[in-house]
């Protein structure tokens, strides 16, 4: 993975120093908070419901053992002995006292991390595909890119005030496995005829309020002028995205009024001053990047499919696990490993500090002692021997990571929601957790087969319930939680925003809604066909009529009695006095 | 007083603002030096331009390429930041010296604040109206806050990786 050099921790370190500051003339008073609102934001320091929350980034998705332990340092020392994984691949903590947060940046330091960019109208992390660099499908890796991109992003005095937030994401392999079609920016690398590298840019996609999928702005730009190219959108989107309403402010709402022809025109025009000149990127650089990502001390080893084979029919929880929760591997012998994050009865994406610990060691013992975080919420170990899966699986067993449910119906994608976040109209981590011991059953589960399950808190989309193959949002009714539902969104290559099915639910309805329409899935799939494949064939009304044939019961128990079923079983004493509930 | 060339000096410019009621091409634009809006020097070009030394201000809104046939006219171009988290103005100070080739002073007026002046300066400006109510010594530090920076801009024409041997930890 990519180490800092003596620049980049000199830059990391006068961060530190500099936020030390602006946290000092807060307390002082020198600042009020309006002025350092903004400053604490552009270093993912948001102010929640209880406390005060610190998203830190996780360029890319990677980490090192080393980082995954100064989490659970962070987790001990600083928060209430968890973290949170988040869609965007950081990980944020929820309980920070602000004269903390200085230290917490310095400690983060220390093993190469920062929280720079991950909230506030600046460009943001730069996600990407989690099996980069191990994945069958990959063309070529994406993080040398990726982390190109990152430290061109990483303070550019330009476009530290953009009129809203600003997401890039990128993916190097057939599959898209990054949701670049829903991203401000979202980058595919590709090879013209001549072999060459490039990206194909899509432009203006994005959730929240109004999902819209990217379009093509350039089939290809040469890797060497991706820079200037990205440079010269968000110089155009600096000067002419809408500032008067924040609903608007998003790249996507200016493509659309401008038509991606005129919005293109724009964009050519102002690169044609850069393109070509010093911010190309030099092979040199290209170079010195890559070779932090080259490939481990591989063996050579062959499949060990029969092997596993034995183990499997011994085991039909083993099974289970590799069916769903490894991933094959380019290298003979290899495969990567998917640690489950939404065991029933947690909050899906928290990992305790003793299971970061774990997660670390585990990295070292199977997998060349590198991690990745995933949009998905979970953690992977990307570079596990075959022989060893098995052992492999009985310690993630006893550490409750090792859930075969990877794409399965519980494998839910899900935000902070009501209970944390003060831009919520509703709780998410509840309805995960009674969702998930609803249908709690590892067969039915399997026989349901893939689908994504996204739950937001509120239409700022953090759960990307738009392209949840059934994605849920929390709206507000006169103050009430209710529940919209929608089916048919996808991520990936056959991208497609969901479709909103009727009237909201009630949070005790929400159970049953699902099982409607798994019901309406069973009889009517064919073979192997996935939910969404049936949802694309038959269409929605048939979920719906099913849906609202006759009155949803409104589990009360369900509702009334969550917040003591949810204690139980949770790896934390989670306390329920937000305001609104 | 104003911060110019990373030092604290007197500010002999005047900004003019229009009040309620006021039109372009009609306030009175005092003698001296005066900082006039665009649009006063839009209307008022043919008076204003025979001074000893002329002063513009464009609004976070206005085009820097409305300037273009005038660049070399003004001693001061000042961009206005309405509240600080508008950020057109970075883009604008960067297109001044960059496209239409300013050299005169660049200056921040409005909500200009310690946070921000780091930035500020990388896209061009050397000169910052510090917003009234607070202590110009403190925000001058703002100047310094970092050493070293990855990206190219106006103070700095090339990336860090055409400027140093990386890779040393």
């Amino acid at each position: 993975m990519y180490r800092y050099d003596q620049f980049d921790h000199q830059i990391v370190a006068e961060r530190v120093a500099q936020f030390r500051g602006q946290v000092s003339r807060r307390l002082s008073g020198e600042l009020t908070e309006d002025e350092f609102r903004i400053l604490r934001l552009q270093n993912g320091l948001y102010m929640q419901i209880h406390a005060y929350m610190l998203r830190i980034a996780v360029p890319y998705g990677l980490l090192s053992a080393e980082q995954v332990r100064m989490f659970a340092h962070i987790a001990r020392k600083y928060d209430r002995d968890y973290g949170h994984f988040t869609t965007r691949q950081n990980i944020q903590f929820n309980w920070i006292k602000l004269p903390d947060a200085p230290d917490i940046l310095a400690d983060l330091a220390s093993v190469e991390m920062h929280a720079i960019q991950t909230s506030g109208n600046c460009i943001r992390n730069i996600t990407c595909d989690e099996f980069a660099g191990v994945a069958q499908d990959e063309i070529v890796d994406p993080r040398p890119y990726a982390e190109i991109l990152r430290q061109w992003s990483t303070f550019h005095p330009e476009f530290g005030f953009l009129p809203r937030k600003f997401k890039f994401s990128i993916t190097g392999a057939a599959n898209d496995r990054a949701a670049i079609a829903v991203h401000d920016i979202g980058l595919a690398v590709v090879k013209n005829d001549a072999g060459e590298v490039g990206f194909r840019v899509l432009v203006g996609g994005g959730l929240g309020r109004t999902p819209v999928i990217g379009t093509e702005i350039c089939a290809f730009v040469p890797w060497q002028d991706v820079i200037t190219y990205a440079e010269s959108i968000v110089r155009v989107y600096n000067q002419y995205g809408r500032r008067d309403n924040m609903y608007k402010a998003r790249i996507k709402i200016l493509v659309k009024a401008l038509g991606i022809e005129e919005f293109r025109r724009q964009v050519e025009a102002d690169w044609e001053f850069t393109r070509g000149g010093p911010c190309t990127i030099t092979q040199e650089e290209l170079n010195r990047v890559t070779a932090c990502f080259t490939a481990p001390a591989y063996e050579s080893l062959s499949d060990a499919a029969a092997e596993l084979d034995v183990l499997k029919s011994d085991n039909k929880a083993f099974a289970n696990w590799l069916l769903r929760n490894v991933k094959p591997h380019k290298v003979a012998g290899y495969a990567s490993v998917v640690l489950s994050l939404k065991k029933t009865g947690i909050a899906p994406g928290d990992a305790t500090a003793a299971q970061l610990d774990a997660a670390a060691e585990l990295a070292e013992r199977f997998s060349f002692g590198e991690l990745r975080a995933t949009h998905n919420q979970n953690l992977v170990l990307a570079d596990v021997k075959q022989t060893e899966l098995f052992s492999l699986w009985q310690a993630a067993k006893d550490l409750g990571m090792a859930t075969a449910n990877i794409g399965l119906l519980t494998d839910i994608i899900c935000c902070p929601g009501g209970d944390f976040c003060t831009l919520a109209n509703a709780r998410s981590i509840p309805l995960a957790k009674a969702i998930a011991e609803c249908f709690d059953d590892i067969d039915f589960l399997h026989d349901i087969g893939e689908i994504d399950l996204n739950i937001s808190g509120c239409v700022n989309a953090c759960a990307h319930h738009h392209i949840g193959h059934i994605g849920i949002l929390g709206v507000d009714k006169d103050g009430e939680e209710w529940y919209q539902v929608s089916i048919g969104g996808a991520q990936g290559n056959g991208s497609s925003i969901g479709k909103v099915i009727g009237r909201s639910f009630s949070f005790g309805q929400v159970p049953e809604v699902l099982a409607r329409l798994l019901t309406v899935y069973v009889e009517n799939r064919y073979d192997d066909e996935r939910f969404i494949d049936t949802v694309r064939r038959i269409g929605y009304e048939p979920f719906k009529t099913n849906v609202y044939a006759t009155p949803v019961e409104d589990d009360k128990e369900l509702a009334g009695v969550d917040y003591e079923l949810l204690k139980i079983g949770a790896p934390y004493d989670m306390p329920y006095y937000s305001p609104r509930f | 007083m104003i911060i110019k060339n990373k030092s604290i000096v007197e500010d002999d410019w005047a900004v003019l603002r229009l009040g309620e009621g006021e039109a372009a091409d009609s306030v009175l634009v005092a003698p001296g030096r005066v900082i006039v809006p665009l649009n006063v020097w839009q209307a008022q070009r043919e008076t204003l331009q025979t001074r000893a030394e002329l002063g513009v201000w464009l609004a976070s809104s206005d085009r820097p390429e409305a300037l273009q046939e005038d660049i070399k006219k003004f001693a001061v171009i000042a961009v206005d930041f309405p509240k600080f988290a508008d950020g057109r103005g970075y883009t604008i100070a960067y297109l001044l010296r960059e496209r239409l080739g300013f050299t005169g002073e660049l200056r921040a007026i409005g909500d200009v604040l310690r946070d921000q002046l780091f930035y500020m300066q990388r896209v061009g400006f050397d000169a910052f109206a510090v917003r009234q109510d607070k202590d110009i010594n403190d925000a001058l530090k703002g100047l310094s806050d970092f050493s070293e920076n990855y990206q190219a801009s106006v103070d700095q024409p090339k990336p860090l990786f055409r400027r140093v041997q990386r890779g040393a930890a």
